[in-house]
């Protein structure tokens, strides 16, 4: 495996492919397209949480000035229910349908009802407020205990619980009900010397991207059209597209542009068929983009949750049984990420005794998308603070106490597969030993510890890989660059082929160009997309060996790929000069023709990720504010390609934890308007609350990958929310275990000790 | 936005004519300076004037100077500018900081004091830095100038004591003497890009013993608007700033405060923050008064 | 009515018609054909905009562009001469200072200022001045490191 490889570029850290141009402000975003004759859309968005639709007349907006077309529900066809495979949010295709743009009902303050292109924005707003929509305004359902009490309104009246054992009896808010468990759960508990039992709770919070939503759309009379967006996967766009409108996937070219931050939100559709539709009724390309304001209103939050959690521990702190009853908020349709919650909950521990259970409610808030480990840190919340918590109790050193119950290779998941090589005990290790766990606390400094776990994916995935006459090589791929990912293909084709990072250039290109790929998401590119442009690679290798063992007319397995050539196997007795990939190249023409190497392939054996944070915070006793004072994430990556984009990962998940941790939420008046919907007041961190992150990269490789890599871009954000809260719990001397930690919170709590 | 037009005088008889012709034709007419907050408010829909008055233009408006022992701020002068000037660091820093703490360097390159002033927003970071320091509005109107104290100068939320057809000129206040420090400090969830769920300022001068002789504390973000609160000042007048004369102050400003509760606090945590921050507030002025601060 | 405004951007002539509700940054973007200025929220509040009039920095969304009229606007698109990136831009590729690359230009521009104004800024310096520059990917750690490097580079010191 990698470990006993000997790397000539994986592992440096070149400059990416992309750079200059994002340096230098040319680089292209969703917002930045434009074609001639366009018009620009807008969306009239629901005023209530929760409303029936009465009527709606466009008549007015139609007759405004610039107005060229308005579209609403009655625009699109009824779509069938039929689960969305691939992406990152899962979902159902009905439901997806349903939120793009409302039939009958609102179910969410900001839902799409209508839209509009016209020759100017100034145009498409002024029209929006001449569509008449009558409402009747139904009550809103705002939390999870709202939506499961005994009679509470209905979001969607013919919603029956799935996953129980007896069919449901009557309609409610309760979507989906996961049970799993294992072993004999009160023995586990009776066993116990500690008991930690406690409910933990999360609110909703946004992935916060920088660049909002945009796209551009064009309809031709024949029927065929074109999408220009920032996505995180276009051939996903391209499908959920094609569903939503009724047309076949062939029908539509997405061309994904440069995205502007995603992390599982971007995976979904919002206004591309809105636009698509208003381009088919006006005749003309329409362009939209979302305020920040519709971005917060409409687009995919992340679940609140309420996970009800029972630990039992040995003296010796060995986990005796746990059970977890969790519930996330789905936002106004089903398919929020419990099941992947549910899995991650007790993933890191050797648990024989356990029972979770994973409810999906529904809740008149927009429709949760996927962010980043999607799941995952509400659930290791709620065990990493049990297991704070219960080392405190027991006088155990809490990576110590985590050490004794680690997972390790050949250990089943209690989610059910095994564990090939990971790394958890290593990156516990590695804490105990790292400078920042062993010098000593400064005054009133809490510190905290947490593990992270994230599955990750590998999902289906294609690339080409051409080489150029003069032997500089282009990879082509169809995962949009959300991060540095051009660099880790060019490095993993410069690595196979044996030829310089600087030769290689790697295009992003758009459904019609490159081969199928799934979404940018699940951690899977560098893994499965990686795996796909070695594979490319490989196949040009073998072009290369044929050739040239046909031009020394010796046998293919008379020579051998070295060093960026071929050269006759040793004691081949051929003379022959060896061939580089350029004097092939060059001489293609003569030679069977282009070098072109091409694999697809539907990735297995991607390597879970396991990762340790370290937190120093201090509350400031009289206010309840707190300072994260030191941080640092320690994760296994398998092989680290390019160790600054994975550094990366480590510290822009981090810091995007501790916003979860310390400051943002949803804010909701009580008729269920999002009162804190911009960058103002929902409270992503700045630059001055922060300190360095420091990172340390384990490297336990994934057999599963040819270079050992295992993703690396969700793990990051799943520890920091215990890994603060148990440091703050520290600082504070009591225990946290709401989000946010705000500093009216921690002064309630602090009141309380 | 709302469609408006727009024109920028370039002097101060040009401004005084065209507000007099608005007037006259009922123009809606939104005077504007760095527009950081008006654009934001003109985008929302929460403003929607006929006609905006640009008045960076306007040579008065850019004054930045000491006048004997005035210092003259003009109404349109950036913060980043007001901030770096040298009396404003020197005499000033709790106003300095103030005025460093309204938005990002960004929002600072073009916020000024006078619209920060005159948006009258009960969390304005810089109002009650210039009610501690003593500060007076300089007011154009169609006779002539007029002042009002800052203090008197904000009405309540977004209201201000501007007539139709005035505009704020300048703020001035006296150069402070020897043994007398101002401070502020707010408190944000965050470091920064945050609105203050409450703000205090303060300014104390000393006598020739380092008894305080007077003490002007102005507290912001729990009331409609920001405002003098002279019953905590008058619990520090007359000590040294132990502490019982700090949590008298403290409990003073607490009883004057009168908060809401809305998403960025309860007027609970507001009122006790508010007492929290003003002994804080006091500490660090006095210490300001007996360094070598104030000029 | 339209307003004519003649201004300079990026030491260039330019000029253009526009209602007087158009800010700055759609004229950039829209009228100029200058999009490295990005709209990330249009109230001030990230950055993405950021360009110095006459000097002074400043978010483009919360300009109108009629205020423009004889003064001088720099944006991301001059930062960089035909031959060199500046040693800002460098430093971001350098340390990985950047992933998704949309808050980059905001950073490029402000930094820029801040160094023109103060060559030789603490983290702490730094980090204050560009809160007002959201990033949503990096955690900020690498492009505080890339503004010190750069800094220390145009001291004349090994960065």
């Amino acid at each position: 495996m990698s470990e006993a490889m000997d790397f000539k570029v994986i592992g440096t850290r070149p400059i990416r492919p992309d750079g200059v141009d994002k340096v230098t402000g040319r680089a292209s975003f969703g917002a930045d397209f434009s074609l001639p004759g366009m018009l620009e859309g807008a969306v009239l968005r629901s005023p209530h949480a929760h409303a029936r639709i009465k009527s709606i007349n466009t008549d007015k907006a139609l007759a405004a000035p610039g107005v060229k077309a308005v579209v609403t529900g009655a625009d699109f066809p009824q779509v069938a229910a039929g689960a969305i495979e691939g992406g990152e949010g899962g979902g159902d295709f009905a439901d997806l349908a349903g939120n793009v743009i409302a039939r009958g009902k609102v179910r969410y303050h900001g839902h799409a009802v209508a839209a509009v292109a016209a020759q100017s924005r100034a145009q498409a707003l002024a029209a929006l407020a001449l569509i008449e929509v009558e409402y009747e305004p139904l009550p809103a359902v705002l939390s999870l205990d709202a939506a499961l009490a005994e009679s509470a309104p209905l979001i969607d009246e013919g919603l029956m619980t799935s996953g129980l054992p007896e069919p449901a009896a009557a309609p409610s808010n309760l979507a989906s009900v996961i049970e799993m468990g294992n072993g004999d759960l009160e023995a586990g508990f009776a066993e116990a010397a500690l008991i930690i039992e406690r409910r933990y709770q999360t609110p909703t919070v946004h992935q916060g991207y920088i660049e909002p939503h945009a796209c551009v759309g064009r309809w031709g009379q024949d029927d065929q059209a074109m999408l220009w967006c920032c996505t995180q996967g276009a051939f996903d766009v391209r499908s959920m597209t094609a569903k939503v409108l009724g047309q076949p996937v062939g029908s539509l070219k997405v061309i994904p542009s440069e995205i502007g931050g995603g992390f599982g939100g971007k995976t979904t559709v919002y206004l591309e068929p809105l636009a698509l539709q208003l381009s088919k009724k006006s005749g003309r390309p329409v362009r939209m983009v979302m305020t920040r304001e519709e971005v917060f209103r409409a687009t995919g939050p992340a679940s609140a949750a309420t996970i009800d959690l029972r630990m039992g521990f040995s003296s010796d702190g060995k986990i005796t049984a746990a059970e977890a009853i969790m519930a996330y908020e789905a936002g106004a349709f089903p398919g929020s990420p419990v099941g992947p919650g549910t899995m991650c909950v007790f993933a890191p521990y050797r648990i024989a005794n356990f029972r979770i259970k994973g409810m999906d409610v529904l809740v008149n808030k927009p429709k949760a998308a996927a962010y980043r480990a999607p799941g995952a840190p509400q659930a290791l919340f709620a065990t990493e603070s049990a297991m704070d918590e219960a080392a405190q109790k027991l006088g155990i050193d809490p990576i110590e106490l985590r050490l004794r119950n680690a997972v390790e290779e050949g250990d089943s998941a209690i989610y059910g597969p095994k564990f090939g090589p990971i790394g958890l005990r290593a990156c516990l290790e590695a804490a105990a030993a790292h400078p920042h766990y062993t010098k000593a606390k400064d005054a009133g400094v809490g510190r905290g510890v947490a593990v992270g776990f994230w599955f990750n994916v590998g999902l289906q995935s294609s690339a080409e890989v051409h080489i150029n006459e003069d032997g500089t090589v282009t990879v082509i791929e169809g995962n949009p660059d959300i991060g540095g990912s051009r660099a880790s293909m060019a490095l993993m084709a410069a690595e196979t082929l044996g030829v310089p990072y600087e030769s290689v250039r790697v295009v992003v290109a758009d459904t019609e160009t490159a081969g199928f790929s799934n979404v940018t998401g699940g951690s899977r590119v560098t893994f499965a997309t990686g795996m796909a442009v070695v594979e490319a690679s490989k196949d040009i290798i073998a072009q290369c060996c044929s050739r040239a063992a046909s031009l020394w007319s010796t046998d293919e397995d008379m020579v051998e790929w070295r060093d960026g050539a071929v050269h006759p196997r040793p004691g081949v007795n051929v003379e022959a000069t060896p061939l580089s990939l350029k004097d092939l190249a060059g001489q293609a023409g003569r030679m069977g023709g282009p070098l072109l190497g091409k694999a697809s392939l539907n990735a297995r054996g991607a390597g879970p990720g396991f990762s340790v944070n370290l937190c120093d915070a201090l509350v400031d006793q009289e206010t309840g504010q707190v300072q994260v004072k030191a941080f640092t994430a320690i994760q296994d990556a398998g092989k680290a390609i390019h160790p600054s984009y994975v550094e990366g990962q480590l510290q822009g998940g981090a810091v995007q934890g501790i916003g979860w941790a310390l400051n943002e939420e949803y804010v909701y008046s009580p008729d269920g308007i999002m009162e804190n919907a911009g960058f103002l007041d929902y409270r992503i961190p700045v630059a001055s609350d922060l300190p360095m992150i420091e990172t340390q990269i384990i490297e336990v490789p994934n057999p599963g990958h040819p270079y050992g890599v295992r993703g690396v871009g969700e793990t990051p954000i799943v520890a920091p929310l215990a890994a603060v809260a148990n440091a703050v719990s520290a600082s504070a001397g009591v225990r946290m275990t709401e989000l946010p930690l705000s500093p009216p919170r921690v002064l309630e709590a602090l009141d309380q000790a | 936005m709302q469609g408006f037009a727009y024109e920028a005088p370039s002097s101060l008889e040009a401004l005084r004519a065209r507000l007099a012709a608005a007037q006259g034709a009922g123009e809606l007419t939104q005077v504007l300076a760095g527009g950081t907050d008006l654009l934001v408010q003109m985008k929302q829909g929460q403003r929607a004037p006929g006609l905006i008055l640009d008045i960076k233009r306007v040579g008065e408006t850019q004054a930045l100077a000491v006048d004997g022992d005035t210092l003259v701020i003009g109404a349109s002068v950036p913060a980043a500018k007001a901030k770096a000037f040298p009396l404003v660091a020197e005499a000033f820093p709790g106003l300095a900081h103030a005025i460093d703490l309204i938005g990002s360097s960004q929002i600072q390159g073009r916020a000024s004091l006078g619209g920060n002033l005159c948006n009258a927003s009960p969390a304005g970071d810089t109002i009650p830095a210039l009610i501690a320091n003593g500060f007076e509005a300089q007011i154009l109107t169609a006779e002539g100038l007029r002042t009002l104290p800052v203090e008197a100068f904000v009405t309540g939320v977004g209201k201000n004591a501007l007539a139709a057809g005035e505009v704020l000129l300048a703020l001035q206040a006296p150069v402070p003497g020897p043994r007398s420090g101002d401070a502020y400090q707010r408190f944000t969830p965050r470091t920064e890009m945050d609105i203050a769920v409450v703000g205090v300022g303060a300014r104390l001068t000393l006598d020739d013993a380092g008894v305080i002789a007077s003490a002007r504390i102005a507290l912001g973000a729990v009331a409609p608007h920001a405002f003098l609160a002279e019953a905590a000042g008058a619990a520090l007048v007359g000590t040294r700033g132990e502490p019982e004369a700090l949590e008298a102050a403290a409990a003073a400003a607490m009883e004057a405060a009168k908060p809401i509760s809305d998403k960025r606090g309860s007027a609970d945590f507001r009122r006790r923050i508010c007492g929290v921050l003003v002994k804080r507030v006091v500490a660090q002025a006095l210490e300001r008064c007996t360094t070598e601060g104030a000029k | 009515m339209k307003v004519h405004v003649q201004t300079e951007v990026n030491g260039e002539a330019v000029e253009f018609l526009c209602d007087p509700t158009t800010t700055l940054l759609e004229v950039l973007r829209d009228n100029l054909g200058l999009r490295g200025s990005k709209e990330g929220c249009g109230t001030g509040d990230c950055g993405a905009c950021s360009v110095e009039l006459d000097g002074a920095l400043a978010c483009s969304c919360l300009i109108l562009a009629a205020e423009t009229q004889g003064r001088s606007v720099a944006t991301i698109e001059g930062v960089a001469t035909p031959e060199a990136l500046h040693p800002l831009q460098s430093h971001l590729l350098k340390s990985a200072g950047l992933q998704c690359g949309v808050c980059t230009p905001g950073i490029v521009v402000a930094a820029k200022h801040l160094l023109e104004q103060d060559p030789n800024p603490t983290e702490e310096a730094v980090r204050y001045f560009l809160a007002g520059n959201l990033c949503r990917c990096t955690g900020y750690d690498k492009i505080i490191r890339a503004v010190l490097d750069a800094a220390a580079e145009m001291r004349g010191e090994a960065a």
